[in-house]
């Protein structure tokens, strides 16, 4: 169907891809895979006409082409989903599906009852269960994706590419997805798959492509290769290094204490996360599980003072801490390295050093007046102490790699010292090498004594990170699992159980 | 938009202001006849200041992302205001002065930060109120002719708060809270930031700055609701023209001086050459929408 053949591609000088052959046959669902920087993207864009390749060629159909960019490879039936979605919120979902393709009636008017009808039988062939109707910023994230992806299979597609098209989906949603992948696979459509999640790779693709350093490392049929020597094929380690420590950063070379520093009551107040309770111990690592909605991030939000917790407490080493408010808990030791990163925590447009002593400011003023003796060394310590790659304190944390941002919400947060660090998901978005550094700065800090919250959806990441790890479904607390108890089996099942 | 462009853009963005100046400076000592006369110098600075000060408190307001139009009707309210107190002297009458910028900032102020109504409604809605009660203050009467400052001491003024805001908005807690708050709101208050009181401060130091130049400023009609009546856009103007974007998250104060020297200039040259009033406000129009365009993706 479609064929890389010697594809080099240069930014700059820099060499994204290095003769890169891939072949995707008809039919078939080819997971692409690779550390970021590997050159996925760079590949996606060559073969859907945003890039063209500085060397080599591109065959479709057994034919060269020269692609004049994205629309041209989408006449020829070749599109894209991308991570970020180029939807209409406000427009229905059978608009979003027409978009710039809308069902004519005779005057030359929009017919709406046909394109209702044509979206119904589309969304119906997939097996995608959403009203045509319906606003789509009214659907959930993951509805939102499956419109992303029939409005792709639509136009006659030949081979879609999916970009991480399940980082915002529940499980269920990512089975409704594997089905629609199916259905698609079945009518002949070529499928390039890329996603982080490695499992899935297993369950739905039938051919795997590896990417390292702009190469291919790899390729073969799926069932020829197991996880561990798929990741050790990415990131160019041993595969028997990876099956002793696993594939996360954690050692649990840290020790709880006796002494408690955290110590949460009813973090309740919504309909979510009524019951539940949370006591931490300095250097302890406390994990909390659960489905996205299942109150996870509303319970790690409590104690940051950013959710009021109604007549719920917080405790920081047995003081009472007023609830509701980020700066009393901020006072009191609690930190909060939120989810979005670049929406919640960063400043995006303004430099690494002026995001790392945005809360530390009145602590190095004097009358106000910012000390830049203190301010300059304290950044220098934080961004030696924390690795953060950047090319300097004046680059604007916007230019930063995701790793190196959360390296900066992390050293904004040491710089006042906290008692209590909470973590809601650390590493969502990035590759192995960048979680395991963050989860090897995590280890750290709990080694030196801290107090750790980490709510995370990545089972591997909670089970090898946590010492204890808090379960929760529909906003309570459904179980507490501790020491040989915290394995990756027992807190799925725990996840998973319908309640009686 | 490829790299060149943008570091262009950028370029346009931050230095257009001085490059603009000097070449506006350089034809007019050609073009425009006694130019460089200590005459025609004094009148520009007197018609400058005021404006420059105000510019500088909008610097404020508009690096926390908001925009306070209320500042033309605060002027003609410290202007009002000002001849009722004379009696006492002169540094009553200045404190009254102020005092009506300081409140008036206030109540933006908490509009915005407590009941979190957008800057554009709130200061809509107090520079109504502000207009309507310097009206009744004046009472149809003629008031007087501000403080009559002599010009060293105008720009010893202008210098002074110049010197200030550049500290302010660079050395200061105050101000560094101000930049992280216009360019994230979110993630300053989860950074414990006192949001609402940086906030309410700079519509105070915004308002209390337009009752400052209110004082300075030499009344040209006899009806004091029309003081300063389009001061609000030519200090817009002043601080996008000099490279503070309207989103908020960054202030430059050397710029918003250029910028304020700039848009007096232009209308200076375009009345010495004989243009109607009228065309010198369109070409202020103009220049507003010039320098948004080029901060456009920039930021």
């Amino acid at each position: 169907m479609l064929e890389a053949a010697r594809v080099t591609k240069r930014f700059g000088g820099v060499p994204a891809l290095r003769g890169v052959d891939f072949l995707l046959e008809r039919g078939q669902v080819h997971a692409l895979v690779g550390a970021n920087g590997a050159g996925k993207s760079t590949l996606v864009k060559v073969l859907s006409g945003v890039y063209s390749p500085d060397e080599g060629l591109v065959f479709h159909r057994g034919r060269p082409v020269r692609f004049t960019g994205p629309q041209d490879a989408q006449q020829r039936g070749i599109s894209a989903v991308y991570q970020e979605l180029s939807l209409v919120g406000s427009m229905s979902v059978s608009a979003n599906l027409y978009l710039g393709k809308e069902p004519r009636n005779r005057l030359g008017m929009v017919s709406f009852r046909r394109m209702h009808a044509d979206a119904e039988r589309l969304l119906d062939s997939l097996g995608i269960e959403v009203d045509p109707r319906r606003e789509l910023r009214s659907l959930t994230l993951g509805q939102q994706q499956m419109v992303a992806i029939a409005r792709a299979a639509n136009t006659d597609s030949r081979v879609v590419i999916m970009d991480e098209p399940t980082s915002s989906l529940e499980p269920d949603e990512v089975e409704t997805l594997f089905e629609v992948i199916r259905r698609l696979s079945e009518r002949d459509v070529s499928i390039v798959y890329i996603s982080h999640r490695l499992l899935e790779l297993f369950q739905i693709c039938n051919t795997v492509t590896v990417l390292r350093d702009g190469q291919v490392v790899h390729t073969g049929r799926m069932c020829d290769i197991g996880p561990v020597e798929l990741v050790s094929s990415m990131l160019g380690r041993d595969a028997a290094d990876i099956r002793r420590t696993g594939t996360t950063a954690f050692t649990h070379e840290h020790t709880p204490a006796a002494q408690e520093v955290l110590s949460a009551r009813q973090l309740g107040g919504s309909s979510h996360a009524d019951n539940v309770a949370i006591d931490v111990h300095a250097g302890e690592v406390v994990g909390l599980g659960g489905l996205a909605g299942s109150g996870r991030t509303e319970t790690v939000r409590a104690p940051a003072g950013l959710r009021h917790p109604g007549r719920g407490t917080v405790e920081v080493q047995g003081r009472q801490v007023r609830t509701g408010s980020p700066s009393a808990a901020i006072e009191a030791g609690i930190v909060l390295v939120p989810e979005d990163r670049t929406g919640q925590g960063l400043v995006p447009h303004l430099s690494v050093r002026d995001n790392i002593v945005l809360a530390a400011l009145p602590r190095l003023s004097r009358f106000g007046l910012v000390s830049q003796s203190k301010q300059d060394g304290l950044v220098h310590t934080l961004m030696r102490r924390l690795g953060i790659q950047a090319t300097g304190p004046d680059q604007r944390v916007s230019e930063l790699s995701g790793v190196n941002q959360q390296k900066v919400m992390l050293a904004r947060w040491l710089a006042l010292s906290p008692k209590v660090l909470l973590l809601d998901e650390p590493t969502r978005g990035m590759d192995l090498d960048a979680k395991a550094q963050v989860q090897a700065l995590v280890e750290e800090l709990a080694g030196q004594g801290l107090g750790i919250v980490l709510a995370s959806g990545d089972l591997a990441e909670l089970v090898e990170g946590a010492d204890r790890v808090i379960v929760l479904r529909e906003g309570a607390a459904v179980a507490e699992l501790q020491g040989d108890q915290v394995t990756a089996d027992a807190v799925r099942a725990a996840i998973a159980e319908r309640g009686t | 938009m490829t790299i060149t462009q943008s570091r262009l853009s950028a370029f346009t963005r931050d230095y257009g202001v001085y490059a603009a100046l000097v070449l506006l400076a350089l034809s007019n000592v050609l073009v425009t006849r006694d130019f460089l006369t200590v005459e025609t110098l004094r009148e520009q600075v007197i018609l400058l200041v005021p404006v420059l000060i105000v510019a500088l408190g909008m610097a404020l307001v508009i690096g926390t992302g908001g925009v306070d139009l209320s500042v033309g009707a605060v002027m003609a309210l410290s202007a009002a205001v000002l001849p009722l107190s004379l009696d006492y002297g002169v540094v009553p009458a200045v404190m009254a002065g102020v005092l009506t910028g300081v409140l008036t900032g206030m109540l933006s102020g908490s509009l915005v930060a407590f009941l979190k109504v957008q800057p554009i409604v709130a200061t809509l809605a107090v520079l109504v109120v502000g207009r309507g009660i310097a009206l009744v203050i004046a009472d149809g009467e003629t008031p007087g002719t501000g403080l009559g400052v002599d010009v060293p001491t105008l720009v010893l003024v202008a210098v002074a708060l110049i010197v200030v805001v550049s500290v302010l908005a660079g050395q200061t807690t105050f101000g560094r809270q101000l930049v992280a708050i216009g360019g994230n709101r979110t993630a300053a208050r989860y950074s414990g930031l006192p949001v609402n009181r940086v906030l309410l401060t700079s519509y105070v130091l915004c308002g209390s700055f337009a009752a400052v130049a209110g004082m300075f400023t030499r009344l040209t009609t006899s009806d004091p609701s029309r003081t300063g009546e389009l001061i609000g856009l030519s200090a817009i103007t002043a601080v996008v023209a000099g490279g503070t974007p309207l989103s908020g998250g960054r202030i430059r104060v050397l710029g918003t001086v250029a910028g304020a020297v700039l848009i007096q200039l232009v209308t200076a040259t375009l009345l010495e050459n004989g243009a109607p009033a009228s065309v010198a406000q369109m070409v202020q129009a103009v220049i507003i929408i010039a320098a948004v365009v080029v901060q456009r993706g920039t930021r």
